[in-house]
């Protein structure tokens, strides 16, 4: 199973009802095509850095998704023929997700074990320090 | 020779005046040595949603700064630049902003 980061712009015109209903539309979609939705975020309305289909603005969803690629396959095939959603855009993140939790493990470790060397090495510093200059 | 520094320049060679070695070492005023945001905020994942930091890290017409500009080192550079690129193929970043 493989994680996918699923983000879509869904047009400014779209009331917030009828984003919830797609949202809710999308998360079936993932169901039926073997995969497991972990997270659905609205990253709300947002101005486009370009223009797309005509709009300067743009309603941002996004999607974590574990599945296969088929499961994203149908999840981009059915937003493609969404007419509310004008932009999507997929990232495979489970290793890049790995990679950030290996990271934030090694911090952790040498956190815990600078304050442990800290008062050892401390002491005995000036003690040792003051024979070699005198 | 009275000091043993294994980074002192060779002996041939004027003291620089501010001090400091490597590029802008040959400017008269004191330039603060750059060090990478990334690694000093402990990020550990360059994010392309995070559009505050990212346009930091681009110029006003779009474009990547460089990391001679930024000081970023080159692992995070290199996330840098394709989370860059993602955002701004979602429309988060422009591809060439208007000036």
């Amino acid at each position: 199973m493989r994680k996918y980061e699923v983000i879509f712009v869904v047009r400014p015109d779209i009331t917030e009802e009828e984003i919830a209903k797609l949202i809710g539309l999308m998360e079936g979609v993932v169901a039926g095509a073997g995969g497991a939705v972990e997270k659905v975020e609205k990253l709300g309305r947002r101005r486009l850095a370009y223009r797309v289909a005509r709009q300067r603005e743009g309603f941002y969803v996004l999607f974590l998704v574990s599945g296969s690629g088929d499961t994203v396959k149908e999840f981009e095939r059915r937003l493609k023929v969404t007419d509310a959603v004008i932009k999507y855009m997929t990232v495979r993140v489970d290793e890049e997700m790995e990679r950030a939790a290996k990271l934030k493990e090694l911090r952790a470790k040498q956190e815990a074990r600078r304050p442990r060397l800290k008062p050892a090495a401390a002491p005995p510093a000036p003690a040792a320090g003051e024979p070699a200059v005198g | 020779m009275t000091e043993p520094r294994s980074s002192a320049p060779p002996q041939d060679r004027p003291p620089r005046k501010d001090g400091s070695g490597g590029p802008g070492g040959r400017k008269q005023y004191f330039r603060r040595r750059k060090v990478c945001k990334f690694c000093t905020e402990k990020i550990d994942w360059v994010d392309y949603k995070d559009v505050r930091l990212i346009s930091q890290f681009v110029s006003e017409r779009g474009k990547i700064l460089p990391r001679r500009l930024t000081g970023t080192c080159s692992p995070h550079q290199h996330e840098l630049t394709t989370a860059i690129k993602r955002a701004r193929n979602i429309a988060l970043l422009p591809f060439a902003a208007a000036v």
